[in-house]
Formats: C-alpha cells, sequence, structure tokens
C-alpha cells in the first residue's frame, strides 16, 4: 500500500530522485528528501519501532524528533532518529532495542506483564535475598538501553568553529523569519538557526487546507534572501544557552560557538499529545505529524482518519487529511459548546462528522496491535477531565490525528535564566522576566495566530535593536485573543490505563497518581521516581502534561508546581562533534629530536616529554640507567634540563619579594652568587625548591622543576598582585633552554669551550658566571645536584643543540654520553638529595625532611611562616631518613611506595628506592616516626609481596669522598 | 519475576503508602534539628531513631529530599583512599552499603562492578601503589594491575588512550559500586519517617539562635523552631549555614559538573576514572554513560553547566573509546562543591554547643552517606565524636593534624 500524494508545491521530496533502502530485510522506495520514517510510512509500514520499557509497537508521533519512537541503527550507527533523519540510497535499516525485528519482537511479552511492573518496580523488588540481586540486575542491565553500540566505529574528528553576530535567531518560522529580516534591514549581523532542512517553521505544513501561507512563506524566505548581511543555517540546532549569550550551534558537519550581542528565541512549541488508552499505537499521530508529512514529503497519513481536537489546529488538521486524499471519519473536539466556526460548517458539509464535548475514550488495536482499526469517542466533561461512557461509539479509521495544545520549546529562555509564568489564557508557560540581552518572540510567547506572530517578530527585532542602542519603534506584546490554543487538561483516564503521557519511557497517567501516592508529590521527585522526561527527548511531548497530571492530584494551579530544570543539550549532541579534535599539549625541548635518534625512551613530566634513559640495544631500562650513572660518577654525563622552570625577577625589590615567597635570604645575597629556594604554602606544607641566582643588583634568575614549574609562576603572579613590589616577573621556562654536565671530568670537557675560568676559587660551588660556552652567550650556574661536579647551562632554547654538540664532541675522549631524568633520579638520591613531590606529599613540612636550614625564621614574614611558628613548638609525627638494605640484599626488592610498618601500625611509607651499582647498595629515601631518626636505627619495610625487609638509616651522602672538588 | 510485584497486578488500588509523610508546619521544638534533607542529613535522622531512639527530630529541606549533591552525583561508591582513616570510615561505609537495599526494604541497585583507577604516568603509578599499599594494610581489596588485566575487565578501552596518554597500569578496586543515588534518599526518608523524624520539604532555614554560645532554636520560612541541637548536612550551601553562627570554616565553594548520554545495551561493565584525562564513568542500569569530570577551577556558588566541561571531558572520553564518536550526550548538570584544604570531609562537634557540622564533603560524599549518617548520629546523641570521624575533625586545621586524602581524590581535583 502505498501512501502518497500527488506532487504539490512546497514539498521537500524530490520525485524525479527515486532511491531504495531496506529497513528490517525489506526493501523500500523512497524520494530525495524523505526522511527514514516518512518514506516507511509512504509505504505503508506501520510499525517502525518498539517501545523502551514495554516493547510496544510504534509509529509516527510527531515526525519532529520531539519523540523517539522510532529509532534505528544501519550497524555502523546507533540510535539514529528516523523522523527526521534523510534516507539515502542503499541505507540497510533496522530498529534498535527488538528480540527478533521490530514486527515479532520476542520482548513485547512484557507488555502482557506491566501491571507486575507498577512504577518505580526496580524499587521495590529484586533486592531480597541479596545473593539474587546480581541475577536480576543482569536481566533489567540488559533488557535496559537503546541502541548496541558499534565498537569499530570510527573516531571522527568533527571541526569547531568560532562565530560572532549582532543578533542570533533561533528558529526559522514565520516569526523568526521576520525578525532576521527587520533586523537586517536596520544594519545588523544576522545568524539564524533552525533544526529542520529548510526554513519556514509551521508555514511549511500548517496550511488548513488552503495555500496562502506556502504565498506567505515563499514572501518570507525571499526577503531574508534579499539581506546579505542574514546568514541562515538549516539543519543545524541551537544546542544549549552558556553565559554571555554563548550558543553552540550544531549540524552534522560540527559545532559552531556563536558569541552573539543579542540573541531572539522564535524556537515555536511542540505539539502535546492528547492522553487517552492506546494513544501510542501506531497511526495514532500527532496533528502536526500529520501535516508535516503531507506537505513536506507528499505523504497520506492514512485512508480513514479521526481528528481528535481541542483547539482550531485540529480543525485545520483535518482540512489538510482531506487534501490529501485521507477521508475524515469524524472530528471529535474535547470542548463542550463549541461550533468551530465556519471552519466546522465546511467541514460537516465535506462530510466530517463533528463531536464537540466528546472525547477519544480509546484506540483499538488491530489484531496483530500493529496498527489502528477503530476509535472508541464518547462525551467527554471538559470540567471534571472524565469520559461519559454510557453511550459509547466506535468509528472505523485506520488513523487518528491528535492536537489538543502545545508547550513552548523554551529551553534556551530556561537555561538563559528567564523566569516563565503561566498564562492561564494561553494554558501555556510564557516568559514573564527576560535576562538582558535576549528577547522571546512568536509561539514560546503564547502567540499562535499567523499575523500576531509576524507583528511580535518585528517586535522582538526592534527590542532586540534597541537593546543594541539603535533607533527602533517601541510596540507592545500581542495578546492572544479567543480560545487558547491548549487544552488546560487533555487526558482522558481509562481503568485500563496504557494512556500514555512519555512516549520515551512509557509512563502512563496512573505511575503519576501512584508515584504521587508514595509521596513523590512534587515535580522534581516525580521526575525521578517515574522518569518521565528523562529519556532521550527530554520531556519535550510529556513534561507539560506530568505537570498538569501533578496540578490536577494535588488540587493546585498550574503554576504552583512549577517546572523541572532545563539544562543542555536541546537536542542530544553527538561526543564526537562535542569532543572534537581534542587538545594534548605537549611540550618539546630543542633537543627533543637528538634524543629521539639516539634511542631514548621519553617520559611526561607535566607537560613536558623529556628522555628518561637511553638504552642501548637489548639493555633493560634498569641496566641502561645504571649504565649511565657509572658514566656520570666515572667521567661525565650530560642531560637536557631544557624543561626546568625558569623565572627571572627584574627590579630594585627582587630580593625583598624573594625573602616574602622563600623560606631564605636574599637581601645579603651577592651578584654571582646562588642560594636554595624552599616555597612553601600558607598552611607550611613543602611545595617545590630550586636555585636563584643572582645576575645583578636588580636580576634574580630562578631555576625551579619542571612539573612545578607553571603553577609556581602562576603562585608569583598572584603575590605581586597582593604586594605591588617594584618588579617584573617573567617566565623564560620556554626562551631559555638548559644542560647539565656533571662528573668528574666535566670541568676538563667544559674548559675547552669557554675562556671562563672554571677553577673551585674563582668559579665554586653555588655560584652563577655569564660567559660564552661555544661562542653562544650562556649562563653557567655550578650545581651540585647529581654530582659534586656539575655545571648548568643556561642558554637560548635555538642555541641548546649548537651547545650540547659541542660538548658531545669536546667530551668524546672522556667518554662523555647523555643521561636521561630517570637516572637523574638515581644520580640525586645517591647524593642524598631529596625531591619535592617524590619525597614529599600534600602535607609535608620542612621540618619532617630536614630542612630546616633553608628557613629564615627571623624574617619579618614568608609564606607559610605563621604556620612554621605553631609547627616549631610541635613533635614531629614523622621523619624522611636516608636508608640501606642490608649489602648483598637479596630477597624482594622493595618499590616506592611500600610502606613502613610495625605490626598492624603504619610507621610510614618509602619515597624513593634504588639499587645503586656504583656504591653496590639498595638505597633510598622513607619516612619513619620520629623515634627512628638515629643513624643505626632500624625499620622494616613490607614489599608487595607481603615480606618484611630491613632497613638501616644512615647518613647523606650515599656516596663516600664526595665533597667539593 | 518476584513475587513481591504480584501485589501490584493483584490489587485494582495502587497498594504500597506513601514513603514520608507530608508536614507541612514544624512544631515548636525539636530535640534535633537537622538542615538539609540529603542523604546524609536524612540517613542521620534514620540512625539518630533507629541507634539511640531519638525521634523527636525534623529534617529541614530547601527544595526537594535528595536535589541537591545526592541527586546530582555520579554514585560511584568505594574506599580505595590514600589515609588509614579514610580507607577505615569509607570502608565502614561500604559494608553498609552492602546490606542496606534490604535494610530500608529499598532497591538500591547496590551494583559492585569493580572499579580502576588508571595511571598514565609513572608518578600515578607511584600514588596506585600508595593507596593499594595502605588498602591491602587496612584489609580492603585494592591491588595495581597492569594493562593485560584492564584490558579483560573492559576488551574495548583504548590502552594507547589514541596514543595521547597510554596506560600503565591501575588500582583495581574490587569493591567498587554505583548505586541508585535517589532511591539512597528516599530509603533513608522512609526509613526515619516510619520512626517518627519529621521530613519538610520547601521549609528553607533563615537563621540559627545561638545564645552564650548554645544553640537555641532555627529561624526557617515556617517559623521559628526551638532546639538545643542543629545538624548542618547541607553540602555546598554550608558557608551559608556555617555564617549564622560565626563559624569559620576553610571551605570554598567549587563547581562540580557531570554529564548523562542516551542509553545504549550494556557494554561498560566496570567504574573506569583516570586522573590524567579527568574523566570518571560507569554505565547506568538504565544504560546511559555516567561520566564526570574535575572541579571546575574556580570557586563559585551555581549550578551552572559549561560548554567547556562537556567539551573537555567527551574529548577525553574519545581518547579512551574512539567508537563513541556519534553517541549523543543528552544532559549535563552541576553541582557545588564543598572543598576541604586536604580533602577529607569536617565532621563532629564544633566550638558551639549543639551546632554539628557534616560538612566538606567536595565530591566524595555520596559514597560516605551511611557512614556520616551514623556517626552523626553517634556524635549527636552522645554529644563526642566516635573515634571513626576524630580525624575529621574541625580543630585539625588549627591543630596542623590534616588528613591528606587529595592523592586519593578520584580525579585530579
Amino acid at each position: 500500500m502505498i501512501l502518497r500524494t500527488p506532487k504539490r508545491a512546497g514539498e521537500w521530496v524530490d520525485r524525479n530522485k527515486k532511491i531504495n533502502f531496506t529497513f528490517e530485510g525489506e526493501a523500500f522506495p523512497a524520494y530525495e528528501g524523505d526522511t527514514i520514517s516518512s518514506a516507511l510510512w509512504a509505504a505503508g509500514q506501520k510499525v517502525l519501532g518498539r517501545s523502551f520499557k514495554y516493547h510496544r509497537p510504534r509509529g509516527v508521533l510527531s515526525l519532529a524528533n520531539h519523540d523517539v519512537n522510532v529509532l534505528v541503527t544501519d550497524g555502523i550507527d546507533t540510535n539514529i532518529r528516523a523522523d527526521v533523519v534523510e534516507v539515502k540510497d542503499g541505507m540497510v535499516l533496522t530498529a534498535v532495542n527488538t528480540s527478533g525485528g521490530v514486527k515479532k519482537d520476542k520482548n513485547s511479552y512484557i507488555d502482557s506483564i506491566s501491571p507486575l511492573l507498577p512504577v518505580g518496580f526496580y524499587y521495590k523488588a529484586f533486592h531480597t535475598p541479596r545473593r539474587f540481586f546480581p541475577f536480576w540486575e543482569n536481566v533489567i542491565r540488559k533488557a535496559a538501553g537503546l541502541g548496541v553500540v558499534n565498537f569499530n566505529y570510527p573516531r571522527i574528528l568533527k571541526r569547531k568553529q568560532h562565530s560572532h553576530c549582532d543578533l542570533l535567531v533561533v528558529g526559522a518560522g514565520p516569526t523568526g523569519l521576520t525578525a532576521a529580516y527587520v533586523a537586517a534591514q536596520a544594519g545588523l549581523e544576522v545568524t539564524i538557526v533552525d533544526e529542520n532542512s529548510q526554513a519556514g517553521g509551521s508555514l511549511s505544513y500548517n496550511r488548513g487546507g488552503v495555500h496562502s501561507n506556502l504565498t506567505e512563506l515563499n514572501d518570507l524566505l525571499s526577503k531574508v534572501a534579499s539581506q546579505p548581511n542574514i546568514t541562515m543555517h538549516t539543519s543545524t540546532y541551537a544546542a544549549g544557552y552558556y553565559p554571555d549569550h554563548l550558543i553552540p550551534i550544531v549540524s552534522a558537519s560540527g559545532i559552531t560557538k556563536v558569541r552573539a550581542k543579542t540573541v531572539i528565541v522564535a524556537s515555536g512549541a511542540f505539539e502535546q499529545p492528547p492522553v487517552f488508552r492506546y494513544n501510542d499505537l501506531p497511526g495514532v499521530m500527532l496533528g502536526s505529524a500529520a501535516q508535516r508529512l503531507i506537505y513536506r514529503y507528499g505523504v497520506k497519513p492514512f485512508n480513514n482518519g479521526v481528528v481528535v481536537t481541542a483547539n482550531d489546529y485540529g480543525y485545520r488538521v483535518a482540512f489538510d487529511l482531506l487534501e490529501a486524499g485521507t477521508k475524515v471519519v469524524a472530528l471529535v473536539d474535547l470542548r463542550a459548546g463549541v461550533n468551530g466556526g465556519i471552519c466546522a460548517k465546511d467541514l460537516m458539509r465535506r462530510g466530517v462528522k463533528i463531536y464537540a464535548g466528546h472525547c477519544v475514550y480509546e484506540a483499538l488495536a488491530s489484531s496483530d496491535k500493529s496498527s489502528v482499526r477503530g476509535a472508541v469517542i464518547c462525551a467527554y466533561d471538559d470540567k471534571e477531565n472524565v469520559a461519559l461512557t454510557d453511550n459509547k461509539l466506535t468509528l472505523e479509521c485506520d488513523g487518528i490525528a491528535m492536537s489538543a495544545g502545545w508547550a513552548p520549546a523554551g529551553a534556551l529562555l530556561y537555561q538563559a535564566g528567564t523566569g516563565m509564568q503561566f498564562d492561564y489564557e494561553v494554558q501555556q508557560f510564557v516568559p514573564s522576566r527576560l535576562p538582558d540581552g535576549i528577547f522571546a518572540a512568536g509561539k514560546v510567547n503564547g502567540i499562535f495566530e499567523l499575523d500576531q506572530r509576524i507583528k511580535d517578530g518585528t517586535r522582538a527585532a526592534n527590542e532586540a535593536l534597541r537593546y543594541l542602542g539603535l533607533q527602533a519603534p517601541q510596540n507592545n506584546i500581542e495578546k492572544h485573543v479567543g480560545i487558547s490554543p491548549s487544552h488546560p487538561y487533555p487526558m482522558v483516564p481509562h481503568d485500563k490505563g496504557k494512556n500514555f503521557v512519555d512516549f520515551d519511557e512509557d509512563i502512563q497517567i496512573k505511575d503519576f497518581v501512584n508515584a504521587a501516592k508514595e509521596g513523590f508529590d512534587n515535580i522534581e521527585l516525580m521526575k525521578r521516581f517515574t522518569t518521565v522526561g528523562m529519556g532521550p527527548s527530554q520531556g519535550k511531548h510529556s513534561n507539560m502534561n506530568a505537570i498538569r497530571i501533578l496540578a490536577k492530584i494535588r488540587e493546585l494551579p498550574v503554576e504552583k508546581i512549577g517546572t523541572t530544570t532545563s539544562r543542555p543539550f536541546f537536542h542530544p549532541t553527538p561526543i564526537g562533534h562535542l569532543g572534537g579534535r581534542g587538545f594534548h599539549s605537549h611540550r618539546l625541548t630543542s633537543l627533543h629530536d637528538w634524543h629521539q635518534t639516539n634511542g631514548a625512551v621519553f617520559t611526561d613530566i607535566g607537560a613536558w616529554k623529556r628522555a628518561a634513559y637511553y638504552p642501548a640495544t637489548g639493555q633493560t631500562k634498569e641496566e641502561a640507567i645504571q649504565a649511565e650513572a657509572m658514566v656520570v660518577r666515572k667521567s661525565a654525563g650530560i642531560i637536557d634540563g631544557s624543561s626546568f622552570g625558569k623565572i627571572e625577577i627584574h627590579g630594585p625589590d627582587g630580593a625583598e619579594f624573594l625573602e616574602r615567597f622563600f623560606t631564605g635570604t636574599y637581601k645579603t645575597q651577592k651578584v654571582g652568587g646562588c642560594r636554595y629556594v624552599m616555597l612553601l604554602d600558607e598552611s607550611g606544607v613543602v611545595v617545590d625548591d630550586g636555585i636563584a641566582s643572582r645576575l645583578a643588583d636588580d636580576l634574580f634568575y630562578l631555576s625551579i622543576g619542571t612539573s612545578n614549574a607553571a603553577a609556581v609562576y602562576r603562585e608569583m603572579q598572584r603575590s605581586q598582585q597582593m604586594w605591588q613590589l617594584n618588579l617584573g616577573l617573567v617566565n623564560v621556562t620556554g626562551a631559555l633552554g638548559a644542560i647539565n654536565i656533571a662528573g668528574p671530568s666535566a670541568r676538563e670537557i667544559l674548559a675547552t669551550l669557554t675562556d671562563l675560568d672554571l677553577s673551585y676559587e674563582s668559579f665554586p660551588i653555588s655560584s652563577v658566571r655569564e660567559s660564552q660556552v661555544a661562542g653562544v652567550e650562556v649562563r653557567l650556574i655550578r650545581v651540585a645536584f647529581v654530582s659534586d661536579m656539575g655545571y648548568e647551562l643556561h642558554a637560548p632554547m635555538v642555541q641548546v643543540p649548537h651547545i650540547w654538540n659541542a660538548l658531545m664532541e669536546a667530551g668524546q675522549k672522556h667518554g662523555l654520553r647523555p643521561f636521561g631524568s630517570d637516572t637523574q633520579r638515581l644520580l640525586r638520591l645517591e647524593m642524598g638529595n631529596h625531591m619535592p613531590g617524590v619525597d614529599t606529599d600534600g602535607l609535608t613540612n620542612p621540618f619532617e625532611i630536614g630542612a630546616d636550614w633553608a628557613i629564615e625564621m627571623s624574617k619579618s614574614y614568608f609564606i607559610g611562616q605563621r604556620s612554621l611558628t605553631i609547627l616549631a613548638k610541635r613533635s614531629l609525627r614523622k621523619r624522611l631518613v636516608p636508608f640501606v638494605l642490608a649489602q648483598n640484599f637479596k630477597g624482594e626488592m622493595p618499590m616506592d611506595c611500600n610502606l613502613v610498618v610495625d605490626g598492624r601500625d603504619i610507621l610510614g611509607r618509602v619515597t624513593s628506592i634504588s639499587y645503586s651499582k656504583f656504591i653496590d647498595r639498595c638505597i633510598g629515601f622513607a619516612y619513619v616516626t620520629p623515634d627512628k631518626n638515629e643513624v643505626g636505627s632500624e625499620f622494616q619495610i613490607r614489599t608487595d609481596n607481603g615480606s618484611l625487609v630491613t632497613a638501616t638509616v644512615v647518613k647523606t651522602p650515599f656516596l663516600k669522598n664526595q665533597k667539593g672538588a | 519475576m518476584p513475587f513481591r510485584l504480584l501485589k501490584y497486578a493483584l490489587t485494582k488500588e495502587h497498594p504500597a503508602p506513601r514513603f514520608f509523610k507530608s508536614h507541612e508546619t514544624p512544631k515548636k521544638s525539636y530535640d534535633v534539628v537537622i538542615i538539609g534533607g540529603g542523604g546524609h542529613g536524612l540517613a542521620a535522622a534514620y540512625y539518630l531513631a533507629k541507634d539511640h531512639g531519638i525521634t523527636n527530630v525534623a529534617v529541614l529541606e530547601k527544595g526537594y529530599i535528595g536535589g541537591g549533591n545526592t541527586g546530582r552525583n555520579t554514585t560511584i561508591v568505594r574506599s580505595n583512599y590514600l589515609t588509614p582513616e579514610g580507607v577505615n570510615f569509607y570502608d565502614a561505609s561500604v559494608k553498609i552499603y552492602e546490606g542496606l537495599s534490604e535494610e530500608l526494604d529499598l532497591n538500591l541497585f547496590y551494583s559492585t562492578r569493580g572499579h580502576f583507577t588508571l595511571a598514565h604516568t609513572e608518578s600515578a603509578m607511584r600514588t596506585m601503589r600508595w593507596r593499594a599499599e595502605v588498602n591491602k594494610h587496612v584489609g580492603v581489596e585494592s591491588r595495581v594491575v597492569g594493562p593485560d588485566e584492564i584490558a579483560k575487565a573492559c576488551p574495548q578501552l583504548d590502552l594507547s588512550c589514541s596514543g595521547q596518554a597510554p596506560i600503565l597500569g591501575a588500582l583495581f578496586h574490587a569493591p567498587g559500586s554505583v548505586a541508585r543515588h535517589d532511591g539512597v534518599a528516599w530509603g533513608y526518608a522512609r526509613g526515619a519517617d516510619r520512626l517518627g523524624a519529621e521530613i519538610f520539604q520547601n521549609t528553607e532555614v533563615l537563621g540559627i539562635d545561638v545564645i552564650n554560645g548554645k544553640v537555641r532554636g532555627v529561624k526557617t520560612n515556617k517559623g521559628y523552631i526551638e532546639t538545643k541541637q542543629v545538624l548542618s548536612a547541607v553540602a555546598g550551601f554550608t558557608p551559608r549555614i556555617t555564617e549564622m553562627v560565626d563559624l569559620e570554616t576553610p571551605i570554598v565553594i567549587h563547581p562540580l559538573q557531570a554529564c548523562v548520554t542516551e542509553p545504549m545495551k550494556p557494554w561498560l561493565d566496570t567504574i573506569l576514572v583516570s586522573g590524567s584525562l579527568h574523566v570518571y564513568v560507569s554505565q547506568s542500569s538504565r544504560g546511559e554513560l555516567v561520566m564526570g569530570s574535575s572541579l571546575d577551577p574556580y570557586e563559585v556558588h551555581s549550578t551552572r553547566s559549561t560548554l567547556d566541561f562537556v567539551e573537555g571531558l567527551t574529548s577525553h572520553m574519545l581518547d579512551m573509546f574512539p567508537f563513541l564518536s556519534n553517541v549523543k550526550v543528552v544532559r549535563q548538570w552541576a553541582g557545588m562543591a564543598d572543598m576541604t584544604p586536604d580533602f577529607a570531609p569536617i565532621m563532629g562537634k564544633t566550638p558551639i554547643e549543639g551546632f554539628y557540622l557534616d560538612a566538606g564533603w567536595g565530591t566524595w560524599g555520596f559514597k560516605a552517606t551511611p557512614i556520616s549518617g551514623k556517626t552523626m548520629a553517634q556524635t549527636i546523641a552522645n554529644d563526642s565524636a566516635p573515634d571513626l570521624i576524630h580525624s575529621f575533625r574541625l580543630s585539625r586545621f588549627e591543630d596542623y593534624e590534616l588528613t591528606g586524602e587529595k592523592g586519593a581524590a578520584s580525579v585530579g581535583h
């Protein structure tokens, strides 16, 4: 059975372009421009999907992505919105969430046992006895969910764009188009978005049997097209509202983040289903869905139709059905005493029986429950909202169109913080207090008549213009006149239920009644208990009816019930769109290529990639590290330290700043000298340490660890904001690179590349010099972090490779080799140097690591001083101690973070541990209780596998005979 | 199909009674007033009645019960903390949770799925080992596992994270669970209500009367209530309550955001957390992926959502699960987290006689709901905090005896 109408002006399908696809194994024809659902419906396919909970057969409801009756998969993608996704030639589609196909879904038995599954049933059972719960959970988990995810779906990198405009108009219906045109004429840069593939909104389908709307639409579209300063995006939805008018608009190709100076929300209204028994049968659809089928896709919705309505729209739908060739058996109007005026007479003349003050009591299902075979109607008490079932009448039909009211598509307004109030004249929430720069127009404002909507679009545009400081007339908001477009309570109770309110979640009237009986009688609790509005369509077709039902139950006016919170997204938005290309920032030193060429294994430290070690062929990590360390101890090695934090402090107050920021003294520091710096937080916890070199009276050069550099610099800036000292801070971490050459031969190698006197007398430990090395201006710092003999060479990042290569060449005969950051850790451990963040944690104070010597308490202030004053009076809770394991230890090697235990008590933990080949001993640092602080004290470390290893406290450095050189 | 559901099919009238009575106006006085009708406040009311026979209790809730962080969190329950004090405390909570559905006779869908905290760096591996060692020592099932074991539990996970942050290992915590957060609030509410406590929704506290350092009463939008004992259990609103009694705490409020996808058939059986990628994710019994990330980096007293958050989170989700490109995010939301300097809660007595604090729950409050209710009830009943929460006392900040849990926060907050 093919339900195509003759070709009609304005339709979206291209009848010259025939395509084919399959659904559930059956072949179907379609035209280009069809959606999957419209093509299936045109071919007489009624059951397009199965419902989430009861697996009831479902067909077209809104044809507008306001419900998820029809979700399909093509085997690649899932949960495809068939109502709005264009069908493509060769598509192979099946419905999601069925067992054995959409027609004979084996899970449809759930519908027949639904009395066993009352609202919130999963809270009420399956948990006793406890041991059976995992079984039931598994059953329920499998039953839940919609489509099956395809694990081979490719990662799709969607582009992201930013866009700015004077005015963003959301919704390209008559209101939005008018607003855009008026604003553009006044010179604004306007962006207008609409989720439909063509602009026009209800003008494109709501015709009431006459075609003046089409003319009106074409006029509007050509006006809009004449304005070069209007950018129109169709097939694009405004996904949410974020502060400062940030509105991401989403299309198939990606997200555009629109930052608008002002926004007009003309997003229209969602048609709301009246609620009666079996209102979910395939063939029962919203009036607007029927109209969309007819005018957009050239599809006759059904052959013999009944219209149930409670507003004027139903009458228009009846005309449109007649226009499509449907025999309209009857028009059932919930309202008593409405004669429908000229429309009604005209309809009657065309053979449509009108039943005012009547309702559809129930739809009758065909024997296989796959379609409608009739409608039972009866009188309706419009005051009490009950069906008067004494004289029921059965009308034969194969479809029912429903038009009983609307709910504003106000998501963006709510998200922007608009105050909404319930307007009883139109039985709808409308904006009462709009945020700055946001305007509402058209149906969201409760304005439904076409001429009034056009005026309202003009008014909103004028308000936007005035908001932007331009001249524009001031108009009042149009007031709806006449009968309300929405029925206050389009609900028909039925003893046997199955009168659906939320089609996503299979929620019936009785579920609300029962939820309220159980105490869930405010809208937020009701939402959570019944799950109304929690499905993928987020209540577009159900929230308003839920509010009305709760108001009725509680005998309160609707505005006392309120609404649930609207949150992004307006339509579910793909992760690939939101995640986009992603962004992982990595920082590379200028020697990165060299490290790579020379076989380095890299490690991530903060944002930096550092060479960790350079394994020779067949070498393990441990062997490589020991080999590198051995060369440093016996000859010399070089390490790329370009990732170290490097900060310059320029200005006369530099020393004052350092004294406040760090624990030590700097005012007495001589030019050419270096001093240790230790940063605490206000609670006295060690944050970081490093070296401050004084290059001039008014210039300090700070080098600190890699991972904390950004945070320390940020904290310095924050402090300077407060202190307002006479200085400037410059982060030169990326501008300067650094090389550390260390080991007994370091001086000899370096001497071949510089004229600087490197003798101990003229360049002792803890001093800084500026000189040329290999022809490059370098800051040389004499450090003793990994070896007693070592120089850090700081130079412009781009020149570092040149120095590195010169050193490698000069050091060749000494066996100079590179070492990595993992080796550096071993070397500094051998030297007895601890590292913040490795040997300290978020609670460590300087006394616990024996750093008392680095603190000058007599200063008037430094960060953390107050806390240290208090802590100094307390006894220590833990102490970091250097330890060794037994000579020739052969057991299970303890690891970092293994605990120091005494029976059931945790005394501390290992922070660093390593075997040192050079010393031929296992050495490390550990926290212990202060009573174990003495050299020679023993404590026990528990290894991963539970064995206890005895460690002995020693003195640092672990290396002997490494006292200066 | 369990027989318990039969009565619904066999009776015409819905046989289930109200979970909790609807009280409009509070009485003149109560023995205890609990501010905050979230999980914690309701659990405290329940245990006050059940364990201590104190039933003349009012729970005051500004909005609706469970509508704060109880209804906004990502429902993960675990005890793999870093300090022995933390591990013991959360382990006690897990143990109550395991039997809570039966105790409250409400199916909380307490589902033990196993919890992996992924490590992408050597330093993260160190922290995992530290946590594992402390957990094991205290008797909690946690261990460091390698990529193989992770792949076995979640074969869909890209272990290289799109080459951006290869997974080196994880802390595996077998008892890690998820539960129905709403159910926890409702179950405790029903339990407390049946034992005599009175729950008032839409009831806002406007002030607390303190005379000579002692609590004397509470001003509400529904009138004045005399009481000598007040428990504040309001999560992100803590500063507003402590202000009323001039109590200083180091709590600052940061938003914490989350989002959820549309339902799909179950595939993710475990709970996954990645500190480096700032992601935690599990799949709900409805089939949705429930996802969260780090705290917003700024202090703000608001539950607004940001686009940045969901962009960052989804980008990292794609690193872990590249095939999710076209799975859709349905909804995002935010809660307000009351953060403490050491990432541990503040519980127990305060310098004000009769004013008790259950606060500083940051991003870890849901998992502690049962035990915090139980221990706060004990604190109120005895006017003395039990040992289990001694480490969480407010005075620890003055005493420089913090309980450092930052390393065990679920993601890099």
